[in-house]
């Protein structure tokens, strides 16, 4: 048993060791301006990031993500539900979807700081104006491709309004949901940091743009390692979430796959 | 319809859309129809909340007046360079990327073991936020066109790369081992029986990562003011020329839109014999 999970913990280790071992390695006597040692940058990363700029930067950056975020899948989920219910305005909707996914949301940051100014409700609009559309249209497909069996079923025990929308549509719809949550959520991490580029006081992005200007350069990629982490514990979290949420669908995938 | 086929469509792809009869007639007719009256709804729109006062006109121009001035900037030499330079940094980096997400694919799904040792790390490395890389870029190309190229690579790799290894999965063992039973070589494997799997898992991907990479290649020019429409945008906004600035984003729009349709014509004629595609008739 403990073997066993050694050596899968083994296997996952391995490649990751090996690789940060020989950029550490590399790096060591690095002379480059651009490219200092990561032992240098490990320092700062703790001297900086495990310390004050913990609070000062990271934490208003959560903030903002979460609220954008939030409001982003809320917004996405209600509206893409309608959209996907009711067929002409689905019909008259797509074209219009399309063209609003297809505009890069950072190309909003300007126009929404000249209306906006500089402060957290332009960030949290960015955020929500670029995450919403794959939320928006994974729903209204995972509204549209509902099982037509269990969909004329729900008919034949009169199940309808709330109960209809809660018990079988969503339900059917969340794998798809949760793909257009996924990815809403990396576009979210990218407006954040996009946003606090262009205008902030706080927050990674502001931080990692002021060291790269100030030429602080162990110090700008300490902030680059830490904004992937704060990537990559993010994805986790999020891959919980869906392993928690959908548990049946994948369960359901499995047994189909060894059939 | 974005990401839809991800994971969630193969599945259903068959039972969900309508045969093929359906998707001509008054269907089809209905659905352009709605589909003209929703922009028609959008335009009106545009044009109106300016003009009654809904939205502050200096900030948030018509319809009208952006088209306008669309039109003015779109006889100028200047324009066409933006946006040439926009679709050559979109271009080199979707063409990187998809190359090395197609060969790092391979590798990795036909060496045995392979994928499970770096299921971590790429795990690890995905999430990575292409925009991390933008300050190291910055010091490496500067403004030049190259700093979008290796955003729009590194962030269009992984779509590819994941959606090979997905389709690798899905190989049907039925077909392996047949191709097992046969001896067929390496080569002939990686030809006839993983490669017709793989094709519109690759499509997907290099779908996705077409749309992403017009996205970075804007923001790109954007934040490192590399030549482009992206920088058209910066320029207008900060000479507080609103309608200009809308000008631009309305090309960049376009431009994904047109990205969008072209990749999905090309992907029904490319797979027209793949059941995904002959079972949607077309109608997407």
């Amino acid at each position: 048993m403990i073997a066993s999970i050694l050596r899968k913990l083994g296997v996952e280790l391995a490649l990751p060791l090996i690789l940060f071992g020989l950029l550490y390695a590399l790096s060591a006597s690095s002379t480059n301006f651009f490219f200092p040692p990561l032992a240098t940058v490990l320092e700062k990363f703790n001297s900086l990031w495990l310390g004050p700029r913990f609070v000062s930067d990271v934490v208003p950056s959560l903030l903002r993500l979460l609220a954008g975020y939030a409001m982003a899948c809320v917004l996405g989920v209600a509206i893409g539900t309608v959209i996907g219910i009711c067929a002409p305005l689905r019909r008259a909707a797509e074209p219009v979807l399309e063209f609003f996914r297809a505009i890069p949301p950072v190309a909003m940051i300007p126009l929404l700081i000249v209306s906006m100014g500089f402060g957290n409700t332009m960030k949290i609009t960015v955020i929500v104006a670029g995450a919403i559309w794959p939320i928006l249209l994974n729903t209204v497909e995972g509204v549209k491709a509902v099982d037509s069996v269990l969909d004329e079923t729900c008919r034949t025990y009169q199940i309808k309004g709330a109960a209809r929308l809660w018990h079988f549509i969503l339900p059917s719809a969340s794998p798809q949901i949760i793909v257009g949550m996924r990815l809403g959520l990396s576009i979210g991490i990218v407006l954040m940091v996009i946003s606090e580029m262009f205008a902030a006081l706080d927050g990674l992005g502001a931080a990692i743009i002021y060291f790269q200007r100030s030429y602080e350069i162990p110090q700008m990629w300490s902030g680059v390692l830490m904004l992937g982490l704060f990537g990559f514990v993010l994805s986790m979290v999020f891959r919980l979430f869906e392993r928690y949420l959908l548990a049946w669908y994948h369960g359901a995938r499995d047994l189909e796959r060894q059939n | 319809m974005s990401a839809s086929n991800e994971f969630v469509g193969e599945a259903r792809a068959v039972s969900r859309h309508a045969p093929r009869s359906h998707s001509f007639g008054w269907a089809g007719v209905a659905s352009w129809f709605g589909g003209v009256a929703g922009l028609l709804v959008l335009a009106v729109l545009w044009e109106a909340a300016p003009r009654v006062g809904l939205l502050d006109a200096k900030f948030f121009p018509a319809l009208s007046a952006v088209l306008a001035k669309l039109a003015v900037i779109g006889a100028t030499s200047e324009f066409w360079g933006f946006v040439a330079s926009t679709v050559r940094t979109w271009m080199l980096g979707l063409v990187i990327a998809t190359g090395s997400g197609v060969v790092m694919g391979l590798v990795i799904g036909l060496t045995p073991g392979a994928r499970k040792y770096t299921h971590s790390t790429i795990e690890f490395l995905r999430p990575i936020p292409s925009v991390a890389l933008i300050p190291g870029v910055i010091l490496l190309f500067g403004s030049r066109y190259q700093s979008g190229v290796v955003l729009i690579t590194y962030a269009a790799f992984w779509q590819v790369l994941l959606q090979m290894l997905y389709g690798l999965n899905d190989i049907d063992s039925v077909a392996r081992d047949t191709a097992r039973s046969f001896r067929f070589s390496r080569a002939a494997y990686v030809r006839h029986v993983a490669w017709p799997t793989l094709l519109p898992f690759l499509f997907t991907g290099v779908r996705l990562a077409a749309a992403m990479a017009l996205v970075l290649a804007v923001t790109a020019e954007m934040v490192i003011g590399s030549q482009g429409v992206g920088r058209g945008i910066m320029v207008a906004q900060a000479s507080n020329a609103a309608a200009e600035a809308y000008a631009y984003v309305l090309v960049a729009g376009l431009m994904g839109v047109a990205i969008n349709i072209a990749a999905r014509a090309l992907e029904r004629r490319l797979l027209r014999w793949h059941p995904s595609v002959r079972n949607a008739g077309g109608a997407r």
